[in-house]
C-alpha cells in the first residue's frame, strides 16, 4: 500500500495538492499510488513559470518507460514556479512523490473545487491497486 | 480474465505488477524497470515466459511438414539445433515469427508468440494434414523460463551438469536443472547471451526458487515484460504487433533472408513472396534515436524535419538505459530526403537515424 499522507488533498487524477489550507499558493505533484502504477518515470514535461492555467487544463506530462500520462491543474491561477530539479531528473517522482518529486506551484485565482481528503483518497485506490 | 501461468504466486509474492499480455497475467516488473534491464545487461535476468506457445510436431513426415508450413527450411536443421522462422499466409503476410527447435530427427517443437499461439497451431495442423505429422499444442503444460545476461551461464553451471559451455547458440538439450527435467536452449531476446529452460508446469516455481538462490551471489533480478521489451528493443529485435503484422510481408520487416525458395516443394505463401522478393519495398526498418528526451512510441508518425511531410511510422519506442536516450524503430520511406522527426503527440521532435541494432554486446 502506498503513501498517502494525511495533510495533503488528492486529486482523482492521481496528484497532490498542498498549501490549500494556508493561503493561495498550491503546490501539486503525482502521488505515489501514481508513480508505482507509472513505474520508473523517465520525462516530465512543466508548464511556463507566468503561465495562466484553469482547473483541470492539462499542464504537462509525466512519462514512464510504457505510458505518457497528462498533469492536470487541480486549481485555476498562475503558474508561479515549477520544479527544474524533477525536469532534469525525473526519477524522483519515484523516489520522492511528495518532497523532491513535487511538479508545480500555482497563486490561486478565484474559487477551488472540493478536493479528495486523505481518506477518501485511500478509498479511491483500494480498489485498483 | 486473463491466465495466470505456474508462476502467478511467485510473482505476487515478488510485489510484481500484473498485467494482462495477450490473454496472460504476467509481471510487468517487480520494481524498477530500468534496473531490470540494467541487470540482464550487467548480471543476470530471470523471467517468466510461460505465455509462450509450444506447439510439437512429431511423425516420419514432420519436417515436410513444417517445409511446407513455414517459409523456411527446416529439413536441413540438426537435431539439437533452433532456426528463427516465420509462418506466412498465403498471401505472404507474416502470421507469426517462430523459433522451431529440433528435439529428435522426428520431433519438432515450434516456439510461438503467445498472441498467436491458437492461431499458429491451428495452421500448422491444417497444413500438417496431408503429411505423416502429428501437430500437439502443448502450451498449457509447458512452462517456460528465462535467465539471461552475462553471468547466466555462470549462475546456471551451478545447477546443472549438462556442458553449457560446448551448447551453441541457437541450440537446445535435453538435462536436468536443480533436478528437474528440461530443454535447455541458448536462446534468448535480450541481446545478452543466456537460456530458456522449457520444463513441465508444475516444475516452474521450484526451479525458479532454485534459480533466485544460485544467483544470489551474482545480482540476478526477476525482470518482467517492460524490461523485456526494452532489452529486445535495444536490441533491434522485431516484435509480432509492431514490427511485424499479417499485413506485411517478410521481405517488408527486411527478414527475407528467412523465405527459403530453393527448398523441395511448396510452401504456403511462396507464390505471393516470389512476386515480391525482387521488389524493393517502399519502407525500410529504420533505427531513430531520439535528440531530446520526449518518448516516441507505437504509430506515432515519423516526419521531415524540413516540411512535417509523413514519411514513416513508429513501431516501438522507449527510453534506453544503454544509450540513456529514447529510441525508436519505425518503418521509414526508403526515398526519404533529409533530417527527420517524430511527430509526438503534435510536437516535431529532430531524431538521428542510426544503424539497428541500437546495442550490440561485447563478446
Amino acid at each position: 500500500m502506498s503513501e498517502i499522507p494525511e495533510e495533503l488533498q488528492y486529486t482523482k487524477e492521481h496528484e497532490w495538492v498542498s498549501g490549500l489550507q494556508d493561503g493561495d499558493l498550491a503546490t501539486v505533484g503525482v502521488t505515489a499510488f501514481a508513480a508505482e502504477q507509472l513505474g520508473d518515470v523517465v520525462f516530465v514535461q512543466l508548464p511556463e513559470v507566468g503561465a495562466t492555467v484553469t482547473e483541470g487544463e492539462a499542464i504537462g506530462e509525466v512519462e514512464s518507460t510504457k505510458s505518457v500520462n497528462d498533469v492536470y491543474s487541480p486549481v485555476a491561477g498562475e503558474i508561479v514556479a515549477v520544479n527544474d530539479t524533477v525536469s532534469d531528473d525525473p526519477s524522483l517522482v519515484n523516489s520522492d512523490p511528495y518532497g523532491e518529486g513535487w511538479l508545480f506551484r500555482v497563486r490561486i485565482d478565484g474559487a477551488t473545487s472540493e478536493l479528495l481528503s486523505a481518506a477518501e483518497y485511500t478509498a479511491l485506490t483500494s480498489g485498483d491497486s | 480474465m486473463s491466465r495466470p501461468t505456474p508462476l502467478r504466486e511467485v510473482h505476487e509474492s515478488l510485489g510484481a505488477t500484473l498485467t494482462d499480455f495477450a490473454g496472460w497475467l504476467m509481471p510487468l516488473r517487480y520494481g524498477s524497470e530500468a534496473a531490470e534491464h540494467n541487470a540482464v545487461r550487467s548480471a543476470a535476468g530471470l523471467f517468466d515466459l510461460s505465455h509462450m506457445g509450444e506447439i510439437y510436431v512429431t511423425g516420419p513426415q514432420a519436417a515436410d511438414a513444417l517445409d511446407h508450413a513455414l517459409v523456411g527450411h527446416l529439413g536441413t536443421l540438426d537435431t539439437g539445433r533452433a532456426r528463427y522462422t516465420m509462418i506466412c499466409a498465403d498471401d505472404g503476410g507474416v502470421l507469426d515469427d517462430l523459433i522451431v527447435y529440433r528435439l529428435a530427427a522426428e520431433t519438432f517443437m515450434v516456439v510461438a508468440n503467445a498472441s498467436n499461439a491458437p492461431r499458429v497451431a491451428a495452421e500448422l495442423t491444417a497444413r500438417a494434414r496431408p503429411y505423416d505429422a502429428v501437430v500437439d499444442d502443448r502450451s498449457d503444460s509447458v512452462a517456460l523460463i528465462a535467465i539471461q545476461g552475462p553471468r547466466a551461464q555462470e549462475i546456471l553451471a551451478t545447477l546443472t551438469d549438462a556442458d553449457l559451455p560446448g551448447l551453441k547458440y541457437y541450440a537446445g538439450l535435453p538435462g536436468t536443472v536443480a533436478g528437474f527435467d528440461a530443454l535447455i536452449a541458448r536462446t534468448g531476446y535480450t541481446g545478452e547471451d543466456g537460456f530458456e529452460l522449457f520444463v513441465a508446469g508444475p516444475d516452474a516455481t521450484p526451479l525458479w526458487h532454485a534459480l533466485t538462490k544460485a544467483g544470489e551471489p551474482y545480482a540476478l533480478r526477476p525482470a518482467g515484460l517492460s524490461a523485456r521489451d526494452t532489452l529486445r528493443l535495444e536490441a533491434g529485435m522485431p516484435l509480432y504487433g509492431n514490427e511485424l503484422s499479417d499485413a506485411l510481408t517478410p521481405f517488408d520487416a527486411g527478414l527475407g533472408r528467412l523465405v527459403k525458395f530453393d527448398k523441395p516443394g511448396d510452401f504456403v505463401g511462396r507464390a505471393a513472396l516470389e512476386r515480391v522478393r525482387d521488389t524493393p519495398p517502399r519502407r525500410r526498418l529504420t533505427g531513430l534515436v531520439m535528440v531530446g528526451r520526449r518518448v516516441p512510441r507505437h504509430g506515432y508518425p515519423v516526419v521531415l524535419r524540413q516540411d512535417g511531410t509523413i514519411v514513416g511510422e513508429v513501431t516501438s519506442g522507449a527510453p534506453s538505459q544503454s544509450l540513456g536516450r529514447p529510441i525508436a524503430m519505425a518503418y521509414v520511406d526508403t526515398d526519404a530526403q533529409g533530417p527527420l522527426a517524430v511527430d509526438i503527440r503534435g510536437s516535431h521532435e529532430p531524431v538521428d537515424v542510426v544503424d539497428l541494432p541500437f546495442y550490440r554486446r561485447k563478446k
